[in-house]
């Protein structure tokens, strides 16, 4: 007897897939004049459609329109005003959540699941949050009147294509700057149909210019001398970059950049509850999570009890169709990250670490990587210090509250941590020694647009979301 | 008179847990705490898996298997019994190969009623007893009970532990009680109401699972229907945790019986679900997993029908008991 | 024979991890007056000085960040307490370091001490007013606070010497950060003064140390060590100030930039100086029976 889940495929239809997509500049959908791209369904290998990508030129007439739009209209309209705008996008979000939903998942390959429950409504929420800043900022500790920037360049990921696109671009607008954003090569889809809804939203022309391109259209951006700030989600080695482009500039700089965040499991925690906490803090979104929890912490005297459970746990984790409804782990986003992800296990093969690999079926097509585990990990390991960004855990070992913090806060980076137990004491102390700018306790991987979001050391500097995200975007 | 064989004393290192009173507590206070938010998402997670076509009629066939048809009513008559078990043998007389459910389950009294409809047809007749449903009465009295629904005929036992013990902390006296009841039952298959929706939250559910483990129930229940809230997602994915690290522990398979609110197929198929992922599939067989309901078979039989049929079914269509 | 007796001059010399060193180079530099009249010889810290300084400072940050924020402030009220008290010889000090007349200096002084008191009364005030709880949409309690950044190295303003050394450093260690800083190469003495009033005012060594020597020396290892989490550029020469951050850069640390001309130190200062040296470390913890 078994329960085989049958296939529940969400519709390709919905996404409403076009032929050809088109930049967004001035208020209109423009060919740009670099070279187009082509980007893929990395469940499939497909093509999904091309994408009109941006050329250096195009840069600057973005930025130019950007800077129209700001003097001109943006920074001298109300903030009541500017916030009946971003309602009103916050309610389209909604209203094509489907749409954008699908849309995500073909392009950028994560399982609908998550793109449906988590990627499409916070990134609503985030307008819905921060449209009513917009009237409200001398409320919000930066003086009577806190004054906007200027030009933003934006410059996002391929993890979270739409929800970072809203994390920018929400506080961004509520704070009186106008954007020029440029989503990741591999997944600038649903950054497109958020242009669309801005368009349908009747937001005046050159607030928000979305250009698609590789990376030198990035650098390009950010190195515009119109633009007066800069954020950028993406990896540390991009963001020293960009770091220093901008020095000796007066732009305003924020940066989210990489992590490995360790995730703590004292022999006290709610096991079973550490066990969905860990599964959601690496799986999630294939582990191409910044904040992913990738180095688990596991205290000795239940280190192998832990393993046990999260093994057999792992185990029903179902790896596939990113469409299905029932899938859990879906396709890599790349070629490239695919790649990457086998030579970083293969590194921890050859360093000693015990491998073990969920034994579900994968997909012929498509860049998939089964959830795998490494233990007998240790410090001094590649995959315990380097950034995996995929399924793949690690798993170490530690004896006493203390020795756990020390390895936990043993990286370059410092944006996220773990901690499981019961005891409160210890989940307080805990989360004061730890360095990392988010640290779930018991739980993981949670989002909220009023959360301020970002990192401590190299995992970069300023604040998304709620109150203290506001200053990136304010000249205070 | 017969108690039957006495049951083993569980294996390994759980001697020493029910050695006396204060190992058991030690034990039951030890065990890992449950976090109600992280316990709720997870079963919040497993509830929105998508069943469809071919599963979903095994799914449907699976779950009316494991259906103890329960009539509980002070009302209750053996006029309503015979029906019930007419409908538990041929739940739908359209289709004759929809299965058998697993068992009814009435009063003690109705036990003998229920017994002569269903010899011979391999449908189980389970009795509550035990001073059913507060649980509420002297220890002989409890005995009796289980004794008078065993000799009536009944094959399985749902009994109520005794919460006001529990809650104050006799966990011995809970423990003993369970032991005695299962000596009363014989060859009967006891199945150990927790009643979670008077216990004081998850890690209670916990702590009276192993409890109800330790002292040698076959099945852990989780409500007499007669307290709301009554059987949930996230309390039947915590005893399905109990049950799975204790066959772990002890290589016994120990059954599970959500009890009480779960009225629709949708319903039905998030529990089994969360059977398949949380135990595993080793316990999607009436022999470990039931359900007691009553309205459900009907919601049941009704999606089977629009499965079959292409069409959505009616009230009418179904039998009203 | 003059019937003046001959004062025993003071030999200045760098403060790290709370002790009085010469720089290890054994180099000193001739610092004089604003007519150019030689005032002292101050040591010319090396690259090897400032590695000490910032593990000084590095080994400071747990006992320092960790103590109470009252703490912090009684240790800085005290810093005001010690300066008053050698208030005269600060007045002195700042009109040869800057040439400023009698009550410029006095002013520049008595606002350095009201400084200290200032950002004394701000240390157990930055959780409440920069942190606080976020209402997120489910079930957890969800609470942000700041938490200092680290070892901050400042480059001290190069006109300002004691007022504009105090508005640069204060803010550091009031966040519960560890500071090195590198005194205005040309006006070093108050700092080193400066020194003796924190060596005897409570503060823990090392939280605190004072390098004097070249700034353009000393700034590219302190912006590119990798135990350095945050760069205040204030008195950066400014051919230099591009290149420190783009070294910056290599360890993502935070900057700040140097004004377009020193600021005017008396007037009260916002929290912005506090604000950038802290991070925001949000908690999330489930709400649940």
């Amino acid at each position: 007897m078994t329960f085989e889940y049958a296939p529940a495929p969400e519709s390709r239809d919905i996404a409403a897939l076009k032929p050809s997509y088109r930049m967004f500049l001035d208020g209109e959908f423009v060919e740009g004049t670099g070279e187009p791209l082509k980007t893929l369904n990395p469940a499939t290998e497909e093509v999904l459609t091309e994408v009109s990508t941006a050329s250096i030129a195009d840069v600057d007439k973005a930025v130019k329109a950007a800077h129209r739009a700001y003097d001109r209209v943006w920074s001298r309209m109300p903030g009541s005003e500017r916030a009946k705008y971003l309602f009103r996008i916050a309610r389209m979000i909604q209203e094509r959540s489907r749409e954008l939903a699908v849309l995500e998942t073909l392009d950028n390959g994560k399982p609908i699941k998550e793109s449906r429950d988590v990627d499409v409504p916070l990134a609503a929420a985030h307008f819905f949050h921060h449209a009513g800043w917009a009237d409200k900022l001398a409320y919000a500790g930066y003086g009577p009147d806190p004054r906007p920037l200027g030009v933003a360049a934006q410059v996002i990921p391929w993890n979270f294509p739409l929800l970072m696109a809203a994390w920018k671009i929400a506080p961004a607008l509520a704070c009186g700057n106008t954007v020029v954003l440029k989503p990741a090569e591999t997944t600038p889809l649903t950054a497109l149909v958020l242009a669309e809804i801005c368009q349908q939203a009747d937001l005046p022309p050159g607030v928000v210019n979305i250009l698609p391109g590789a990376g030198e259209i990035g650098a390009e951006l950010v190195a515009h001398p119109e633009v007066h700030k800069v954020a950028f989600t993406g990896s540390t080695e991009v963001g020293k970059q960009i770091q220093e482009t901008v020095a000796g500039t007066a732009k305003k700089l924020t940066l989210e950049l990489g992590g490995k965040a360790a995730n703590i499991v004292f022999d006290d925690a709610a096991l079973d509850q550490a066990v969905e906490g860990i599964v959601n803090g690496i799986f999630f979104n294939q582990g191409h999570v910044c904040c992913a929890g990738s180095r688990l912490l596991v205290q000795e005297s239940i280190a192998e009890e832990l393993l046990e459970r999260l093994q057999a746990r792992i185990g029903t984790l179902r790896v596939g169709d990113p469409m299905d409804k029932n899938t859990d782990v879906g396709a890599i986003n790349s070629a490239a990250q695919l790649a990457r992800i086998r030579e970083l296990t293969e590194i921890g093969d050859a360093e000693g670490a015990v491998r073990w690999t969920s034994s579900c079926p994968l997909p012929d097509k498509g860049y998939f990587f089964a959830p795998t585990v490494f233990s007998e990990v240790q410090q001094a390991m590649r995959i315990a210090q380097e950034e995996i960004f995929g399924p793949v855990l690690s798993v170490l070992t530690f004896r006493t509250p203390e020795e756990a913090i020390k390895k936990a806060n043993n990286t370059p980076y410092g944006l996220s941590a773990g901690v499981w137990s019961e005891k409160g004491s210890r989940i307080l102390w805990a989360t004061q020694q730890l360095r990392a700018g988010v640290v779930w306790a018991n739980t993981f991987n949670r989002f909220d647009p009023v959360s301020p979001f970002g990192g401590y050391q190299e995992s970069g500097f300023g604040r998304e979301g709620g109150r203290a995200g506001l200053e990136a975007y304010l000249n205070v | 008179m017969s108690y039957g064989r006495p049951r083993v004393l569980p294996v390994g290192h759980f001697q020493d847990v029910v050695r006396d009173e204060s190992s058991l507590r030690r034990f039951l206070h030890a065990l890992p705490g449950v976090d109600q938010v992280g316990l709720e998402q997870r079963a919040a997670g497993l509830a929105t898996r998508s069943i469809k076509k071919a599963s979903k009629m095994w799914a449907i066939d699976t779950a009316i298997s494991m259906i103890d048809l329960t009539t509980l009513e002070g009302s209750d008559t053996p006029g309503k019994v015979r029906t019930l078990a007419a409908k538990a043998r041929r739940p739908d007389p359209g289709y004759p190969d929809v299965p058998a459910v697993a068992a009814v389950c009435v009063y003690p009294d109705m036990v003998e009623t229920a017994v002569t409809q269903l010899s011979g047809t391999g449908i189980g007749v389970a009795s509550v007893a035990t001073a059913f449903p507060s649980g509420r009465s002297i220890r002989e009295v409890k005995l009796a009970d289980t004794r008078f629904a065993v000799e009536q005929g009944a094959s399985e036992v749902d009994m109520v532990i005794d919460r006001g013990a529990f809650l104050s902390g006799r966990y011995w006296q809970v423990f003993e009680e369970i032991q005695a009841v299962k000596q009363a039952c014989g060859d009967a298959h006891l199945k150990v109401i927790l009643e979670t929706g008077e216990l004081a939250g998850y890690d209670a559910v916990r702590r009276a699972s192993w409890l109800a483990l330790l002292a040698g129930g076959d099945f852990i229940k989780t409500s007499t229907g007669k307290v709301s809230p009554a059987a949930t997602l996230p309390v039947t994915q915590l005893m399905l945790q109990a049950v799975r690290d204790w066959h772990a522990a002890t290589g016994e398979h120990r059954g599970v019986k959500p009890a009480g609110g779960i009225r629709t197929t949708k319903d039905a198929i998030k529990y089994l679900v969360t059977v398949h992922e949380v135990a595993g599939p080793d316990w999607l067989t009436p022999k470990l997993f039931r359900f007691g309901a009553s309205s459900l078979l009907n919601d049941l039989l009704m999606q089977r029908r629009t499965q079959l049929e292409g069409h959505y079914s009616g009230q009418d269509y179904v039998t009203v008991d | 024979m003059s019937d003046e007796r001959l004062a025993v001059a003071k030999t200045y010399k760098l403060y790290i991890g709370g002790k009085f060193p010469r720089s290890e180079s054994g180099r000193s530099y001739p610092v004089v007056d604003h007519r150019g009249a030689f005032l002292a010889n101050a040591s010319q810290a090396s690259r090897k000085d400032a590695r000490e300084a910032v593990a000084a400072a590095r080994k400071a940050f747990p006992g320092w960040s960790a103590a109470t924020a009252y703490n912090r402030g009684q240790v800085l009220y005290r810093v005001a307490e010690m300066l008053e008290g050698r208030r005269d010889q600060f007045i002195h000090e700042v009109m040869d370091a800057e040439g400023v007349a009698q009550r410029r200096a006095q002013l520049l002084v008595d606002t350095a001490i009201d400084r200290w008191v200032w950002y004394a009364g701000w240390t157990d005030k930055l959780a409440t007013v920069l942190g606080g709880a976020n209402p997120v949409a489910g079930p957890y309690f969800n609470f942000s606070v700041p938490e200092p950044t680290g070892v901050v190295a400042v480059l001290a303003p190069q006109v300002s010497s004691l007022l504009g050394l105090v508005s640069v450093i204060a803010p550091v260690i009031a966040g519960g950060n560890t500071c090195v800083v590198v005194a205005g190469q040309n006006r070093p003495l108050p700092s080193v003064t400066l020194s003796e009033v924190l060596a005897t005012s409570d503060l823990p060594g090392g939280v605190l140390n004072v390098l004097t020597g070249r700034t353009a020396e000393l700034a590219p290892w302190l912006a590119a060590h990798a135990e350095v989490n945050a760069l205040d550029l204030c008195g950066a020469p400014e051919s230099l100030r591009r290149d420190l951050e783009v070294t910056a850069a290599g360890t993502v640390k935070r900057v700040l930039r140097a004004p377009v001309a020193e600021p005017e130190w008396t007037i009260t200062p916002d929290i912005r100086r506090l604000r950038a040296l802290l991070e925001l470390k949000t908690v999330w913890h489930p709400v649940g029976t």
